[in-house]
């Protein structure tokens, strides 16, 4: 299982460095769309069909509204050659790639095995969880009852993106 | 758009909405819950939206509309969850009504309540933003 994650975890990595070089706008926005796919067979992979189930289902109606904005816009990208600050950026972000890989290298030596081994709060989750929310579908229960603040806060931030995108996007009244 | 979408949306439309409605109402039985079932039910509208297009008044109600049920929507899973302040144990979040049997459609007192409510209001939220690109941008051109 963990060579197909790593394999499709990599396929995921050549569709994002596409859609930061494709010419065509649409092509970097279907290959943006390669790394949603595949995460969600990730997480099918992982034994996680809720998150799946969000994951593909967002990235369907994100992808059916990007193809929207980039038809109704210029389908090209400019691109100019590199100068001298863009080459400063390149070896600026490989010194920092290569030093947080050696820290996250170190951090994971001590890490527990690959799921092996739960926290304990998680196991405080999970034992009896059933019989104390009344869910059968565990995520359901620790989502709106053991981690309710938290559900709280999502539907909050949600309506404040919607009045904030409805605020920005109008043009009547705005001068 | 050409008759064959039309004819395929008037078919298929119904059925995803009432799929996103199953996931919502059985998010506490089965994967799924009230954001993955809410964006289904906003594909719906967002499908019949895309397939038969409407006259600009028409989507500016529309647009109204949801904004209503939206706001009304939270609001009422945040009235939901201070009721539990003055009820029993007197804790936020409270689940107050009686759990029943783990596993019937019918049971975890207000988990699914919650997940309505906030079906609804990702529902609405979704389609909101799709109809603000469209309205926009046809305000702009008239």
């Amino acid at each position: 299982m963990e060579l197909a994650i790593s394999i499709i975890t990599g396929l995921m990595i050549l569709g994002a460095i596409y859609a930061i070089h494709a010419k065509d706008l649409l092509s970097a926005v279907i290959a943006c769309g390669i790394v949603g796919y595949g995460l969600v067979i990730c997480f099918l992979l992982l034994k996680a069909p809720d998150l799946a189930i969000v994951q593909i289902v967002v990235d369907t109606i994100t992808l059916i509204i990007m193809v929207a904005v980039v038809l109704n816009s210029s389908r090209e990208e400019e691109y100019s050659g590199m100068d001298s600050q863009g080459t400063i950026n390149a070896v600026l972000g490989l010194i920092i790639t290569i030093v947080l890989f050696y820290f996250f290298y170190n951090a994971i030596l001590n890490l527990d095995i690959f799921g092996k081994g739960a926290l304990r709060m998680a196991k405080a989750y999970i034992e009896g969880a059933a019989e104390k929310t009344g869910s059968a579908n565990l995520v359901t229960g620790v989502v709106f009852d053991f981690r309710g603040y938290d559900t709280l806060g999502e539907a909050t931030v949600l309506v404040t993106a919607v009045l904030g995108v409805i605020a920005i996007l109008r043009l009547k009244g705005k001068k | 758009m050409t008759v064959i979408v039309k004819k395929t949306t008037q078919i298929v439309a119904g059925m995803i909405f009432l799929y996103g409605a199953y996931v919502v109402i059985h998010g506490h039985l089965t994967p799924g819950g009230g954001f993955a079932g809410g964006v289904i039910m906003a594909g719906a509208f967002i499908l019949v939206t895309l397939a038969f297009g409407s006259d600009f008044l028409n989507l500016k109600k529309e647009e109204a509309g949801s904004t209503a049920t939206e706001n009304i929507s939270i609001l009422m899973v945040i009235l939901l969850s201070v009721i539990g302040l003055f009820i029993g144990a007197k804790i936020f979040f409270l689940n107050f009504l009686p759990k029943g049997t783990v596993g019937e459609l019918v049971s975890a007192g207000v988990l699914p309540l919650y997940n309505i409510f906030v079906g609804i209001e990702v529902t609405s939220s979704i389609f909101i933003i799709f109809l603000a690109l469209v309205i926009y941008k046809e305000e702009e051109s008239t």
